[in-house]
């Protein structure tokens, strides 16, 4: 082999244990050491040792052709999001690896655990321009918590092992590795697997100092009216049920952000609803009410927080997050507690007193009752023909009690089935939070359904997005997997016309989408369908597509001109938040 | 108020960091004033020194998100009080000149200038400063004909700073002292990156 011999092995001394192999199978070897089952990929010619190696590989790991490199690492998020393991992608140089910048990206800002494998073009051909060959590091640095170009194959086993270790300790995201092709042909002396524990440079969890923990205890037990926010850190440090302790023992109501949405069932009676722009109406109002503040996991996102610069002034702001980059970066922090919430809950919890806040509590309450009257009753049980998103959610809810994974994609039907889907576990919404990427939830979907085979996964999608990432119905073709694919049809690009109405004059420029006959579609894929507009068919239509043994999109025609209320507009306060 | 700052980055030696570390900067539209990197006293340890005119917080937060990356042991920043730092600059002019202008030789003298290299047709002169004193003798010289001037980026020294050896044995243990990690003086939040 002309490449292998070509190549400088760094450790070329043969030694008893050790044994000739190619670094393709090195790669292999790294994922199935790290206990990856399911890879997404797409193959092409950078990565074609991989793949021929794969070829040998076929009863330990699973590899899920998807139909664009963009659907393989959404899938690779949506794995990831509803196992708790890494997702791991697989994609060429050049096209296929800047087809995953996207889902990078997403993954990045939504702190989700991947590993992206990108084939490269051979070492000696970097630089030249050569087919298929992009800068995919420089491409991707901004995007990947780490990312590291291999071009001698002895590297690969170590290499890997950082890589696993990096996507997903402290706060998670994403690693790309970009293994050139002479590297993963080349043979090298294999002397076996060794995870990855400590980088030297690298801290992922900050050390816990009791004395902020102490001042945070002492904030929460003399405050009259404190209020938890909290976000995804919850659901990726395992931490619910410290969280819920903590939450139960000191009677604090809590709102969760669209990333920390399952962490806490809907039915808690401490679960005071969404927060942020079309979160719920007490979570806003009281965030500008409330005098101390304790930010659990989230890292106050502008769509959260509104107006910074009238966000929570009255209170005093209690930040526990893994990551020391985000304590006052957009709200500055009265204590600033460091560290893992899964460790720093309990500490929290035991020195906290035991207290039910009912008449703070009633609060949230009252403003729910009004919230109710104004917005949420007459869109879960409209009084007009024509079907609300809300109510697809509510009956959906009934059917599901809660129990499937939801998968949203972006826009108004992203933001109604937050609002109103219930979830009694966690790890069970998926969507685009950060990021916003449209097109994300049906290859999410199908990923979520890898990583959690024996739960129920529903994704609710709206006509724009669906259309973004259509081609990975093949994908389910393929694979059968058993995924519901709920079409909230408006016939509009929704959210962007709700703005277009309510802040650009009714001027509805460019947001008339067609669409496809989505039924006939899922034909062609060999996936059952139906296509509703009508009240009296939504539960019977629902209830086939939940129960339906196989994969199933089910169409909803909606309202067109329907708008998500409450809004907190861009530019105003938490406070200001619309009803109508 | 802005005001430069000195921002010293230990790092591992890996292809790409400087791409990581310049983007963090670029990314918010911030101007780097000078950007150095060279080995520092511990062995196969980077150190970056980077001047930027921003504020306090905004520095703070760079700080915190340089030291993000994975690669990077530690950052700090320093206001020019806090540190002791010089420049190298070069300066090429006409040996003619030179020699048939006395007032020139003086001005080299008076600025502490030291010849590098004396040809027929120019002299390469150096000085080590800080900017203002590079830029005056540029200014002065610029009558005589300098044909070419070129300044290095700057190096800075922190002046509380006992180096980085201990610190990195420190590093190299799974769990090193509790005084190098980051939250050691989270309400003096001046002192997190300061040694």
């Amino acid at each position: 082999m002309a490449i292998a011999t070509a190549t400088q092995v760094s450790n070329p001394l043969p030694q008893a244990d050790t044994a000739n192999i190619t670094g393709s199978k090195a790669l292999l070897e790294a994922l199935i050491a790290e206990g990856v089952e399911t890879i997404f990929g797409y193959p092409g010619g950078a990565i074609m040792p991989i793949y021929d190696a794969l070829y040998d590989y076929h009863d330990h790991l699973k590899h899920i052709l998807v139909r664009h490199e963009q659907g393989g690492i959404h899938a690779a998020q949506g794995f990831a999001r509803s196992s708790g393991k890494v997702g791991v992608v697989f994609a060429t140089s050049g096209p296929g690896a800047t087809n995953l910048v996207t889902g990078l990206a997403d993954a990045m800002i939504d702190s989700t655990p991947v590993v992206a494998i990108t084939g490269q073009v051979y070492a000696h051909l970097l630089g030249t321009d050569a087919f298929q060959e992009t800068d995919v590091i420089n491409i991707t640095s901004p995007v990947t918590k780490w990312n590291y170009q291999i071009t001698d194959a002895a590297e690969i086993p170590a290499v890997l092992a950082k890589a696993f270790y990096i996507a997903r300790s402290g706060r998670p995201g994403p690693v790309l590795i970009d293994i050139t092709k002479n590297a993963q042909l080349q043979l090298f002396a294999y002397s076996g697997y060794q995870k990855c524990n400590h980088i030297r440079s690298y801290r992922p969890k900050p050390i816990i100092r009791k004395v902020y923990i102490e001042e945070a205890a002492n904030l929460i037990n003399a405050a009259e009216k404190p209020f938890v926010i909290f976000g995804q850190g919850v659901i990726l440090g395992n931490a619910e049920k410290e969280f819920t302790n903590f939450i139960e023992k000191g009677g604090l109501p809590a709102a969760w952000t669209i990333l920390g949405l399952s962490a806490l069932p809907t039915d808690h009676p401490l679960n005071m609803g969404m927060l942020g722009m079309h979160g719920n109406y007490g979570p806003n109002v009281l965030t500008n009410d409330c005098d101390v503040l304790i930010a659990v996991g989230m890292r106050f996102d502008d769509r959260v927080t509104g107006r910074l610069d009238k966000y929570a002034k009255q209170a005093k702001v209690i930040h526990l997050d893994i990551d020391p980059s985000e304590i006052d970066k957009n709200v500055k922090a009265t204590v600033g507690v460091w560290g893992d919430c899964k460790e720093t809950l309990p500490l929290l919890t035991q020195l906290i007193e035991s207290k039910s806040r009912t008449a703070w509590v009633q609060r949230f309450k009252d403003h729910d009752a009004e919230e109710n009257k104004e917005v949420i009753f007459s869109e879960l049980h409209p009084d007009t023909p024509v079907l609300t998103m809300g109510e697809v959610i509510r009956n959906l809810n009934e059917i599901s009690g809660g129990d499937a994974i939801i998968v949203t994609d972006v826009g108004q039907h992203q933001m109604v089935t937050c609002r109103y889907a219930r979830f009694n576990q966690s790890n069970s919404n998926i969507t685009s939070g950060g990021l916003g990427t449209m097109g994300f939830a049906l290859p999410a979907a199908i990923g979520a359904k890898f990583g959690a085979p024996e739960r129920t996964v529903v994704a609710v999608i709206g006509d724009g997005g669906v259309q973004m990432t259509l081609q990975e119905l093949g994908t389910i073709l393929q694979t059968e997997v058993n995924v519901k694919i709920l079409i909230l049809n408006n016939h509009f690009l929704g959210m962007v016309r709700q703005w277009q109405q309510l802040f650009h004059d009714k001027r509805y420029s460019f947001v008339d989408i067609a669409s496809p006959d989505y039924v006939k579609l899922a034909e062609a894929y060999g996936i059952a369908g139906a296509s509703i507009e009508s009240r009296d068919q939504l539960n019977d239509a629902l209830t086939k597509m939940y129960h339906h043994p196989g994969s199933y999109l089910l169409e909803v025609n909606v309202g067109k001109e329907n708008n998500v209320f409450p809004m907190v507009p861009q530019g105003c306060s938490v406070s200001e938040i619309r009803l109508k | 108020m802005k005001q430069e700052y000195t921002i010293t980055v230990y790092t591992e030696n890996h292809i790409g960091l400087l791409v990581r570390i310049a983007t963090i900067f670029s990314r918010r539209k911030i101007n780097i004033e000078s950007l150095n990197t060279s080995p520092s006293e511990a062995e196969g340890i980077h150190r970056f020194t980077i001047v930027i005119v921003e504020t306090e917080e905004v520095v703070r937060k760079l700080a915190r998100q340089i030291e993000k990356q994975v690669e990077v042991l530690k950052a700090y920043y320093n206001n020019n009080e806090e540190i002791i730092w010089q420049e190298l600059a070069l300066y090429k002019v006409p040996t003619a000149q030179i020699a048939e202008k006395v007032k020139v030789e003086r001005l080299l003298r008076e600025h502490g200038a030291r010849a590098v290299v004396i040809r027929n047709d120019y002299v390469v002169f150096e000085t080590v400063g800080h900017r203002e004193e590079t830029d005056r003798l540029v200014q002065v010289l610029a009558p005589y004909g300098l044909i070419e001037f070129v300044r290095s980026a700057r190096v800075a020294i922190i002046k509380e700073s006992s180096g980085f050896h201990e610190k990195l044995r420190e590093f190299e243990q799974t769990e090193p002292r509790e005084e190098l990690i980051e939250n050691e003086f989270l309400n003096q939040q001046k002192e997190v990156f300061s040694m």
